[in-house]
């Protein structure tokens, strides 16, 4: 069985963003970038399906600038074994972005596409759902445990209220929760043997898609800032404002 | 023009989150129709019927709609809105599990955009979204036919769910796709509010140090107060509540009245679950922890000693 794994580029999670002054975005001029973190952890899932000899093949995508070549690179040094890059410089959207991995997903015929369940940069949550409705498979979302069965998957799923464990026919979309597991490092001997593993550059005309932007940004701001309020000395006083000046116990 | 609300419920009981999906409908402006699909969900539609400013419930009961799966819900769905003469501008949804699982389906099969979480409604195709984990926010424009919506409860009010008197409708349903089944479901009991719901909220993270620790001081102080429960992503991770504690960018998103976070530093992405609160209260020992940032009192105190002696003040 083949995993596919698409990885997106995004703003490492550590770095403080700072909207532009001119409300077009935020600032990602020398931002250090990095693999999603929900993407690492689909990777790291495809990796475990291989190990324990459910998956033969895992091989990473990533859509967007050159400079994804990176975020393919730490794929493969964390295990992928070859990886794909649609290349282009037009701002992706989800809808775009899944209508190309089902491109990809067509001449790949992988039988499990694992992805982040958000990215962390624009927070959508929406292109592994899009890409399983594309291809008409099923879908099992905010993954926090998959078992591969024989033409079926049972996940157990992170849902408000506790978790849910479903069962879904093959090929499937499973798209990771934070709990799925924690990602191995990548050492340095697969960091340089992921140098030379393949990589394909394919752009998005090359799979007959349209990634033009449906949704237009009008403008980015600041959201309001909340400012700090006022320590109090002991529980006394701390009882006393929440009464009696914020009066919101009785 | 008319909007299709898509209900949040157990086939019992339509969930609160489903008012404030109806508000940012009103808010849009226009005919307001809800959808109840589910499995001998009757209840759920005459309670849908008796929301305030809903012209008509449409119904789709049938065993496979039920358990909510993504894949027979969207075909529904698309199968209601592509219909011209139903003449549908919008797909409306709270960002629920259900609705966060569910609409990204019904937007690629309409080839159409989905807007996620909106906290405000600009015009009928413009919307404010938190984007960054909250550290900005994206108006943004649509240009597709039909807009496909989730809606982040705390940005809206909760309609009212009395006074209505809408039409009840049925739909026929659509066939069982057969991709997805229910096994089963783990689900946190509690007599406690809801954390989407509460006007109290009482959190803990990693400074409790344990579950023991987080059950044993916490639940007495949120008893007081009548609070629901929530956790930082740290205490969960550790193991000392069920994942659907978790608040911030990835768990829930609250805006109670008061917010108790207690031993929880206040990492970005726990602020941006909870940063909308009206009164934050902060329990931590640090003195530099991020958290007396946003908080309206802050108490550097051990906690241990602390969360008992407020709880008896109280």
């Amino acid at each position: 069985m083949k995993i596919l794994v698409p990885v997106k580029r995004v703003i490492d999670y550590n770095v403080k963003v700072r909207v532009k002054a001119d409300g077009t975005g935020v600032d990602l001029a020398n931002v250090k970038m990095s693999m999603n973190p929900f993407d690492e952890i689909a990777v790291e899932e495809a990796m475990r399906l291989k190990e324990a000899g459910k998956a033969t093949e895992v091989v990473a995508v990533s859509c967007g600038v050159t400079a994804c070549q990176e975020t393919l690179r730490t794929a493969m040094a964390i295990g992928a074994d070859r990886s794909i890059l649609v290349e282009t410089d037009v701002e992706l959207q989800p809808l775009a972005v899944a209508k190309l991995l089902a491109a990809v997903a067509k001449k790949e015929t992988p039988q499990l596409i694992i992805l982040g369940k958000q990215a962390i940069d624009d927070d959508a949550n929406q292109t592994g759902q899009m890409l399983a409705a594309l291809l008409g498979w099923s879908q099992a979302t905010f993954a926090s445990k998959v078992v591969i069965g024989e033409g079926k998957a049972t996940v157990t799923r992170e849902v408000d209220g506790g978790l849910e464990t479903i069962e879904i026919s093959l090929p499937a979309i499973v798209t990771t929760d934070l709990r799925l597991n924690e990602p191995r490092y990548a050492t340095l001997p697969n960091i340089m043997k992921a140098k030379k593993k393949p990589m394909e550059v394919v752009k998005p005309a090359d799979l007959g898609v349209d990634v033009a932007p449906r949704l237009a940004t009008v403008t980015v701001t600041e959201p309001p800032k909340r400012s700090a309020g006022i320590k109090v000395a002991d529980i006394a006083q701390l009882v006393d404002k929440l009464k009696n000046e914020a009066k919101v116990i009785a | 023009m008319s909007l299709l609300v898509i209900a949040e419920h157990d086939n019992a009981v339509l969930k609160t989150a489903t008012l404030n999906a109806v508000t940012a409908a009103a808010k849009i402006g226009g005919e307001i129709h809800i959808l109840v699909a589910g499995a001998g969900c009757g209840a759920v539609a005459e309670q849908a019927s008796k929301v305030a400013g809903v012209a008509k419930v449409r119904v789709a009961d049938a065993a496979h709609y039920g358990d909510q799966t993504a894949e027979n819900l969207a075909a529904l769905i698309v199968a209601v809105v592509a219909n011209p003469a139903s003449g549908y501008s919008h797909i409306i949804a709270a960002a629920t599990s259900n609705g966060k699982n569910t609409l990204p389906r019904v937007a690629a099969l309409l080839d159409v955009a989905q807007v996620s979480e909106i906290i405000s409604v600009v015009d009928a195709d413009t919307f404010v979204r938190p984007i960054y984990a909250g550290n900005a926010l994206a108006t943004v424009k649509s240009a597709d036919a039909t807009k496909v919506i989730t809606v982040r409860t705390t940005g809206f009010d909760a309609a009212a769910n009395s006074g209505g008197s809408a039409a009840i409708e049925a739909l026929a349903a659509g066939p069982d796709l057969g991709q997805s089944k229910l096994i089963g479901r783990e689900l946190t009991k509690s007599a406690r509010p809801e954390l989407g719901a509460a006007k109290i909220i009482v959190s803990g993270g990693r400074g409790l140090g344990s579950g023991e620790n987080y059950h044993k001081l916490l639940e007495p102080l949120a008893d007081k107060l009548g609070a629901a429960m929530g956790a930082s992503r740290a205490a969960v991770d550790a193991g000392f509540v069920p994942n659907d504690y978790q608040v911030g960018q990835t768990g829930k998103i609250v805006a109670p009245q008061l917010y108790f976070a207690i031993g929880i530093s206040g990492a970005i992405q726990h602020l941006a679950g909870m940063k909308d609160s009206k009164v934050i209260v902060a329990i931590n020992k640090d003195p530099d922890a991020p958290i007396f940032q946003v908080a309206d009192y802050g108490l550097v105190a051990d906690l241990f000693v602390a969360v008992p002696e407020l709880t008896a003040a109280l």
